[in-house]
This record gives structure tokens, C-alpha cells and sequence, in this order.
């Protein structure tokens, strides 16, 4: 049976981790590469970094971050911001990322997904959807960090990327992120309704039953977290153990 | 010892390289390199294929390096050196793949791949994440490796084997899907075993020690 897929992200900036990791024993917990390997040692699923700062500048410091961690974690890296056209997609593959996640730009220009999915397949293309609520049961695509208002219809929109190719939905809520008052679960629900892609739920996790809710409720395939376990709060293998207990197909090692 | 990992430029080879260089280092299995040259397939003691995306564009990839294409094949079929298919690599094992239009593979395990249509239509495709084997078949590669073990997916198109002698594990998906082929010298595994942490790389270890 496929299981649930807890994803730890590290949001980086010009090659360092910006939320410190709080890990016990890390060298250097400002290196992306330490923690994403903390994080492969403690069970994660899958490990996802997104480079807050991307600009054409410090591109090279990112390629260097993903490149180091291919080298040493054996579990699915996806990458994600500042991603812009099918020319980034590749560099980041290259470098060794297993994914890649458009966000703005795949708002500003939806062919972009289809030009990257056709040449790289839709198994690593992600579409990171910001979203929201403007209205009870209606929600919108939010862009540059949840700022920028678009009217662009989120479930729309899920549709449409995963018409051109998108073969995965990173669905963060922009109204519960930081609140630690959990997922946004009608708009998880109904994107995850709305396309036959997985869905990774993301945004406002305080809680190990906000995971659990983010999958039974909101129909989530996978739960995205950045704090909870940054700052050691729970255990990867804890947040598995409680979502297993909720009855929830967990990998445990 | 020489394993080859053949780069038909169908996807990334970093990990997939790490992952086997270090497996390779710590079990004593020789040197491990990323190759686009027939004449190192030809004279390479293992073969590896990876391959990501679309089965038509892996074997038009593949087919379009004609000297690698024939090295390969006379590696695998005329002196049945060990092979590893992974992910489209092992589609591309199959007799023939139906993603898109009807497309020749090696045919080196009868069989087609199709898209993943599962019994439950609330589950998503592609088929992506951890999911756990079911051995059907024993094999050296399983060495340690049992059933229930985990290992990484990515795929939205399956290969239904014809004969199930050749079917070595699956997994399940509301419905059957076949996780590792094998006939003679020659294995496939659909998953990523340079991306299933312990299990994977326990797999790739048992590979490069294969002496069939």
C-alpha cells in the first residue's frame, strides 16, 4: 500500500538554512546539506528545499547545496523557488534534484509547466499553488510570498497546471501559514478533489493532529512542515507514529 | 570490476551515480562510471539503464545512440553480462510500451507497459511515494531485503509481465503493480533504489555482488 509522505522544508537563502535548524548534534546547523541529512537519517519521506532569495546571482550557491546533498541523502530532494523557465528546471535536475516547483511563474505563464513536463516528464514538475480564502468556499492564487493578489481561482488553476503537465500540487495555505492553527482544509479538499495528482498539503502546522487532519480531511497525499520539526518539537518518527495511531498508512522504520 | 551507468541524457544520473560509486566502494565491487561511450558498455563488466519521462522519448533516446544502443545489446543479450533496467530503464525491457503510441522496447521480458488504472478512482496517478514490496519470486538481489521493506516510486505507467515467473515483487496499489522484473543475467526495478535510503542501497550492493 503507498503510504503518506511527511516532507520536512528548509526554506535557504543564499545557501544557508534560514529558520535554524534544532537539531541536537549538528555541526553547523545553518548548512542545508547537515540538516537534510539530519532529516534522511530521522526517516523523512522526502526532503524539500526552497531557495527564498533565488536571484540570477546566487543561483550558483543553490546548484552547490543540491548538488552536496544528492551526493550524500538517498531520498527525494525537490527544489523550488525562483524557478522561471524550462532552462532553470534542467539546472536544478542536473545539480540533482528529483523535482522542481514553479510557482510565480508558472501563475504569470501556465505553458511554462507544459514546456518543462514535456521535456523532463511530468514526474518532476511540481506546481507550488499559494492560495487564499477570499470568500467561504472561494479561493484565490496569491504570488512574491503570499503579497501579491492575483483573482486567479485556485481550483482553477490546480486544473489547468495539471492539464499542462504538473504532476504534483505543493497547496500552501497563505492565510494559516506561520499560525501554527493548521492546514486549510476546505481548500486542501478541493484541490485535492479537483485534480488526480497528488496533493502536498502545506502551511500552518502547529500540531501532530493538523498532519493527520491535512490527510483524513483534506485529502492531502503528503504533509509539508517546516517548524514543527525544525525546532525539534516532534521527531519525524513521532509525527509518523501519531499519524500511523490515526490509522493512516505510515512508513515506519 | 566495471559498472557502467549508461547516460542517454533521459534524466539525472547524479544520485544514481553517488549511490552506486558508494555502494560499490564499500562492498569491494569495483569502479562505477557515468557513460555515453559504446566502447565502455562494451568492455563493462555490469550495465546499468536508468531513464526518466516518457518510455517513447527514453527509446528514441536510446534507439538514437546507435553505437550505445548495439553495445547494449550485445553486452545483455550476446555475453548476458549482469543488467539493471531502473524505472523507464526496466519499462524499456518490456516487448513493447503503450504511453502515448505504441512504441517498441528491448523485449528482453515479454510483457507491456500501460498506464496505472487503479481499481479505487480516488487514488492519484502517477503512483508516487513510498510503498512496500511483496516478493513473489526469490532472487540474489533480494539478499536482506524482505517483504514489507519500502522502497521509492515514480511512475504513471506500469509493465504487466507476461509470464509471472519473471514478475520477482510488486506492490499494491488497488491492484497489482509490478515493482522488480528479472530473467538470466537481467533485473528491472520500476522504484529508485538511489532514492529508498537503506533499502535501495541495499539493493544496489546486492547488484553490483550479483554473480549470475
Amino acid at each position: 500500500m503507498l503510504k503518506t509522505r511527511i516532507i520536512p522544508c528548509l526554506d535557504v537563502a543564499d545557501g544557508r538554512v534560514v529558520k535554524g535548524v534544532n537539531f541536537v548534534g549538528l555541526r553547523d546547523a545553518g548548512d542545508p546539506v547537515e540538516s537534510a541529512k539530519a532529516y534522511d537519517a530521522a526517516g523523512a519521506d522526502e526532503i524539500c528545499f526552497l531557495d527564498i532569495h533565488a536571484t540570477h546571482e546566487n543561483r550558483g550557491t543553490m546548484f552547490d547545496v543540491v548538488q552536496r546533498t544528492a551526493e550524500q541523502c538517498f531520498v527525494p530532494l525537490t527544489v523550488g523557488g525562483g524557478v522561471r523557465t524550462k532552462e532553470d528546471v534542467r539546472d536544478l535536475l542536473l545539480a540533482g534534484a528529483d523535482k522542481v516547483s514553479f510557482n510565480s511563474a508558472a501563475v504569470a505563464r501556465p505553458a511554462v509547466v507544459a514546456e518543462a513536463a514535456d521535456q523532463f516528464g511530468s514526474q518532476c514538475i511540481v506546481v507550488a499553488i499559494d492560495a487564499k480564502t477570499v470568500a467561504p468556499g472561494k479561493w484565490e492564487i496569491f504570488t512574491h510570498g503570499g503579497r501579491k493578489e492575483t483573482g486567479i481561482d485556485a481550483v482553477a488553476f490546480a486544473k489547468t497546471v495539471v492539464a499542462k503537465g504538473a504532476g504534483e500540487i505543493l497547496l500552501t495555505s497563505m492565510d494559516r501559514d506561520g499560525t501554527k492553527s493548521g492546514f486549510n482544509l476546505p481548500l486542501t479538499k478541493a484541490i485535492s478533489d479537483a485534480v488526480n495528482v497528488p496533493v502536498i498539503a502545506s502551511g500552518g502546522v502547529g500540531t501532530l493532529d493538523h498532519l493527520v487532519e491535512g490527510v483524513t480531511k483534506g485529502g492531502a497525499s503528503a504533509v509539508l512542515a517546516a517548524s514543527i520539526f525544525h525546532f525539534g518539537e516532534f521527531t519525524v518518527q513521532e509525527a509518523k507514529e501519531h499519524m500511523a495511531a490515526a490509522g493512516i498508512p505510515m512508513r515506519l522504520s | 570490476m566495471l559498472t557502467a551507468i549508461i547516460d542517454y541524457e533521459s534524466g539525472n544520473l547524479h544520485s544514481a551515480e553517488k549511490a552506486f560509486q558508494r555502494m560499490a566502494q564499500e562492498t569491494n565491487a569495483g569502479e562505477v562510471i557515468v557513460t555515453g561511450d559504446a566502447d565502455v558498455v562494451a568492455r563493462a563488466d555490469r550495465i546499468v539503464l536508468p531513464g526518466d519521462g516518457a518510455f517513447p522519448a527514453c527509446a528514441a533516446a536510446l534507439r538514437g545512440h546507435s553505437g550505445l544502443f548495439d553495445a547494449l545489446r550485445e553486452a545483455v543479450e550476446d555475453k548476458g553480462r549482469p543488467f539493471l533496467g531502473i524505472c523507464v530503464g526496466m519499462q524499456l525491457m518490456a516487448t513493447r510500451g503503450r504511453e502515448y503510441e505504441d512504441t517498441k522496447g528491448l523485449d528482453w521480458v515479454g510483457g507491456e507497459v500501460v498506464k496505472i488504472t487503479p481499481k479505487d478512482p480516488s487514488l492519484k496517478v502517477p503512483h508516487m511515494g513510498w510503498n512496500d514490496l511483496v516478493i513473489d519470486n526469490p532472487h540474489p538481489v533480494f539478499d536482506g531485503i524482505q517483504t514489507g521493506d519500502h522502497t521509492y516510486f515514480v511512475h504513471s505507467y506500469q509493465f504487466h509481465v507476461a509470464d509471472s515467473a519473471q514478475r520477482l515483487a510488486h506492490v499494491d496499489y488497488a491492484g497489482d503493480i509490478t515493482a522488480v522484473i528479472g530473467r538470466d543475467t537481467m533485473v528491472g526495478m520500476q522504484f529508485h533504489p538511489e532514492k529508498s535510503q537503506d533499502t535501495g542501497l541495499r539493493l544496489i550492493a546486492n547488484f553490483l555482488n550479483w554473480a549470475p
